[in-house]
């Protein structure tokens, strides 16, 4: 009996402790409950949570409410948000790209947005058309981002007219001895679309085409076209088996390093590189991607980043408040821009911003012949196939076929 | 043993009292110390049931609560009960294997059977409410407002009453049943209405509280059309284009005039033409995922093909580490040999390395033109390019990566291994290589095969091996869906599963499940074999 009632006396004690366990788990809980109401939860990279953070609290003091902005790695924004909506603890707020929003949409992820008209208006259009499906805005862009051809100055002084021209300054420059590649542009093993289409395009090529009000259309997929099987043959002309200028030993992991060693001239680089190249011992300029000689010029993707309200958010109104009428305002976007300056959307701010840092204005100049990267969900499904094939053409392989088996393979993806 | 068995509670028998109530009887013998170590571990795991119910409670699982008050049961039961000894060791595993290794599989084996993807992730409801909120338009004449928000009476439960103002300064009062026109309210600059008779402005934060409502609160106008709120302080008129109707199971567009009828064995909406809506919903589809690869020609091939390659690697991974891990070890264990202990830190090195970094660093040293391997040895080999180059560096790295472990196990194995043996060996006259083979060996593979089976399943599974170095490349002309030169079962699940666009988790796990079977007879083949080992060994 002593034993038995030595069992009782440890199980009321390990309740006890439960009990007590419970009631620091139910005020724990509670106060969440309590900091959830007034407090707007905002997943951004950690490049600029701090920025969102500091330009966020006069949103906060007004409203009378707390903003936490929390990291995620960018990349990892879409899938992790799209899950934790479905386990039902998404943030409010997040930031991502305007290339999401169809995988977005069809997950019911977001909320659409409803912008007043001079809200609207004094947002660049084409952003807000990128930002746009079914009619529906579904966040609200704040910033653009392109990519461009940035040269080391003491090298090559002016910038190239036409891709032939940057391959005769390079090429020269390489004969010379003074530097070991023409171009840093890259490539890898599974190729680069992103980079490559604004070349793909300056010869000719296309991914999608485009129907009478300029929506994106997944029915006319260009990638086995003779347009772009020609495009990527003139391509392969400065592949390994032509000049040697793009080279899939050329990847995102060595570019940068070419162009700030000096040991490349020209370098295809983006906004997330001029901070690097400021801090390096490089003079540099920017200037938009060139075309080939007597083509198209050369279209770069477009990219615009934008915040998104999460569907089913127990804040909706304080999100969609600071989305709608925050975001777009200039005070707001200039403390953003301060932090981390990126080219912004909204007239007013860009304005601004470009009088002060004469490399916005550049920026935004280069992306002037820009084709918004499509926004469709079927999109996703070119970027490995139509890469692996840019890839073995660059390599030596012969454009049509490898052109036309990738064509096969993203149609069999976007079911067609 | 009888100490262990279960003995008849309180009645200690003659012999080892103590001994005997040790495990079950809590004062006798054990120490207060003890007592008071299980009384916490068995608080803190109430507790965590008790966490673990609250959300679930919220949820209305009651299946769950049910489980996890089962579990505590039955832990209190195993440790408060004398007759239960083997079970107070083996629960704590049983648990965490029931949590961590059983519940996954079967989780992944019924998400096998379902479609659940990028666009089919939620139930139903879901989908129509998606549809529906992303279906309201505004017309070309549609107004806009600036939106101040009240209650009729209390801030928290108050009728919301949306109090609106117009271009031209007027202000109305919109509530469920419409819009009428508002008087004597004080509006501020920004159109805000400040002050009114009878409603009560709320606050930023007393609107958030009830977000809820908001976003289904709409101020009917004429024709079906509303006044929806867009943030605290903006409003417009604008109406759902398309509704679902559940008589027929469909979704109307009232715009075109297109009706979107259920498919429940696919998850969406489709109209006539086969156009679906694209917010799908969860539905199970039995074999299907199974079914998509078995009898794909295409990929039943390529499937071939890369689990014969896979095995290939890994075999190849496993001999040759043994083999250079042995050398090493043997190169080591020479008695004369000097500055052992520097060699043996040496060789140990790459393990103790970050296997990620080395991975990336590896794939920089492969590269065709900026590589070390190429740029030091004069050589022109498109290492990641090349099917047999690619296939030879990433079983390279490997190799380095994996030897020292097997130089580690081996060195242990050797030294329990008596020298005596060997000199016995020399005495009757047998060579070096002779008493290797049929004297050390033997006796050594008696504690490395069941470490060459766990390496040799390790590397069959070896993701970050081929995905940091090749990705699975080089590809053929038949791109990523035939899979690459490199690809592992593992890589090539990942990659068609996981493609950019659409995360296809039902078609995924349905790949897993199978990799998981062939992993399983594999296992079961190499232990029936290790157990053959042994007993010739006995």
């Amino acid at each position: 009996m002593r034993s038995r009632s030595a069992s009782a006396v440890a199980g009321i004690a390990a309740i006890a402790l439960m009990a007590t366990a419970c009631g620091d788990d139910g005020d724990g809980n509670g106060g969440d409950e309590g900091a959830a109401e007034g407090t707007l939860v905002i997943w951004s990279d950690p490049e600029r949570a701090d920025a969102i953070q500091s330009a966020a609290a006069a949103f906060a003091e007004a409203n009378g409410i707390e903003v936490d902005v929390q990291n995620v790695s960018f990349d990892d924004i879409q899938g992790d948000v799209v899950n934790a909506h479905q386990a039902g603890n998404a943030p409010d707020v997040f930031i991502g790209a305007h290339d999401w929003t169809g995988n977005l949409l069809r997950n019911g992820t977001v909320q659409p947005i409803e912008l007043p008209t001079d809200r609207a208006a004094s947002l660049d259009e084409t952003a807000l058309e990128a930002m746009t499906l079914e009619g529906q805005l579904l966040g609200v862009p704040y910033t653009q981002e392109n990519i461009f051809l940035m040269r080391n100055t003491e090298l090559a002084p002016d910038a190239p007219e036409t891709f032939e021209e940057l391959v005769e300054v390079g090429t020269e420059l390489k004969d010379d001895g003074e530097v070991g590649e023409v171009l840093a542009m890259a490539v890898g093993q599974e190729g680069d679309p992103y980079r490559m289409n604004a070349l793909m395009t300056s010869a000719g090529g296309y991914l999608f085409g485009q129907d009478a009000e300029g929506d994106w259309d997944p029915e006319d997929l260009g990638i086995g076209s003779d347009a772009t099987i020609e495009a990527m043959e003139k391509v392969a002309e400065f592949g390994e088996e032509g000049e040697g200028v793009l080279r899939r030993s050329i990847d995102l992991e060595n570019e940068a390093s070419l162009f700030f060693d000096g040991e490349a001239p020209f370098f295809v680089a983006g906004p997330w590189t001029v901070g690097d190249a400021n801090a390096s011992d490089i003079d540099y300029e920017i200037s938009a991607i060139p075309g080939f000689e007597g083509m198209d010029p050369a279209a770069p993707y477009i990219g615009y980043q934008a915040f998104f309200v999460t569907e089913g958010s127990a804040n909706s109104a304080l999100a969609e408040e600071f989305v709608v009428n925050h975001v777009t305002d200039t005070d707001f976007l200039l403390s953003l821009y301060e932090a981390d300056p990126r080219t912004p959307v909204q007239t007013e701010a860009l304005e601004a911003v470009s009088a002060e840092d004469p490399n916005i204005a550049v920026m935004a100049e280069t992306g002037e012949n820009g084709v918004p990267m499509p926004n469709i969900p079927e999109m996703g499904e070119t970027w490995e196939p139509l890469g692996i094939a840019q890839a073995q053409i660059i390599g030596g392989a012969d454009a049509r076929e490898a052109l036309e088996t990738a064509h096969e393979s993203v149609a069999e993806r976007i079911g067609q | 043993m009888t100490a262990d068995r279960p003995g008849t509670p309180g009645a200690p028998a003659t012999g080892a009292p103590a001994r005997r109530d040790r495990p079950g009887g809590p004062w006798s013998g054990a120490s207060v110390g003890g007592q008071v170590v299980k009384i916490l571990l068995l608080g803190l795991f109430t507790a965590l049931g008790a966490w673990a119910i609250l959300p679930l409670y919220l949820a209305g699982v009651w299946w769950g609560i049910a489980l996890v008050a089962a579990v505590v049961a039955l832990v209190y039961w195993v440790y408060f009960s004398r007759r239960t000894v083997p079970a107070k060791y083996l629960v704590p595993g049983v648990l965490f294997l029931m949590a961590f290794q059983i519940f996954p599989v079967l989780y992944t084996m019924s998400t096998s059977l379902t479609n659940m993807s990028d666009g089919h992730r939620g139930s139903k409801e879901q989908a129509i409410a998606s549809i529906e909120a992303f279906s309201v338009t505004r017309d070309a004449d549609s107004r806009e407002f600036v939106l101040t928000v009240a209650a009729n009476g209390d801030p928290e439960t108050g009728d919301l009453v949306f109090l609106l103002t117009d271009d031209e300064g007027h202000a109305f009062a919109g509530t469920e049943e419409g819009l009428t026109d508002l008087v004597g309210a004080r509006v501020d600059d920004a159109g805000k209405v400040t002050e009114t008779l009878g409603y009560t402005v709320l606050t930023p934060a007393q609107v958030n509280a009830r977000s809820d409502e908001l976003q289904r609160f709409a101020v009917p106008t004429d024709d079906g059309a509303g006044i929806r709120s867009s943030g605290l302080s903006s409003a417009f008129e604008g109406s759902a284009v398309r509704v679902y109707d559940e008589a027929c199971d469909c979704i109307e567009d009232t715009e075109t005039g297109i009706v979107y009828h259920a498919d429940d064995e696919r998850g969406a909406f489709y109209d006539e033409d086969g156009q679906r809506l694209p917010q799908g919903w969860q539905v199970g589809v039995g074999l299907d995922n199974f079914a998509r690869f078995l009898f794909n020609p295409t990929f039943a091939s390529s499937f071939f093909g890369t689990l014969v390659w896979n095995i290939a690697f890994a075999a190849s991974v496993t001999l040759l580490v043994f083999v250079v891990g042995l050398a090493v070890a043997l190169t080591l264990h020479v008695p004369r040999m000097r500055g052992k202990v520097f060699y043996r830190i040496l060789v140990v090195l790459p393990y103790a390395m970050s296997s990620l970094a080395m991975y990336l660093l590896w794939r920089d040293m492969f590269n065709a033109d900026f590589g070390l391997f190429n740029r030091m040895l004069g050589l022109q080999v498109d290492w990641l390019g090349d099917v047999w180059a690619a296939r030879i560096a990433v079983i390279l790295a490997n190799v380095w990566l994996g030897y020292p472990y097997m130089f580690l196990v081996a060195t242990g194995a050797l030294q329990a291994i008596p020298r005596e043996l060997s000199q016995a060996a020399h005495l009757d006259g047998a060579g070096p290589w002779q008493a290797f083979r049929h004297v050390t060996l033997p006796l050594l593979m008696v504690a490395m095969t069941p470490i060459l089976i766990a390496t040799f399943a390790f590397n069959f599974n070896n993701f970050n091996a081929v995905w940091l170095i090749t990705r699975g490349g080089p590809f053929g002309s038949e791109g990523t869906t035939a899979g690459g030169a490199t690809d592992l079962l593992i890589t090539y699940t990942y990659r068609l599963a996981f493609s950019e666009a659409t995360a296809q988790y039902g078609y995924a796990a349905a790949l897993s499940v199978m990799i998981f079977l062939i992993v399983s007879v594999m296992s079961v083949i190499g232990l029936s074999r290790t157990k053959a080992l042994q007993e010739v060994d006995r």
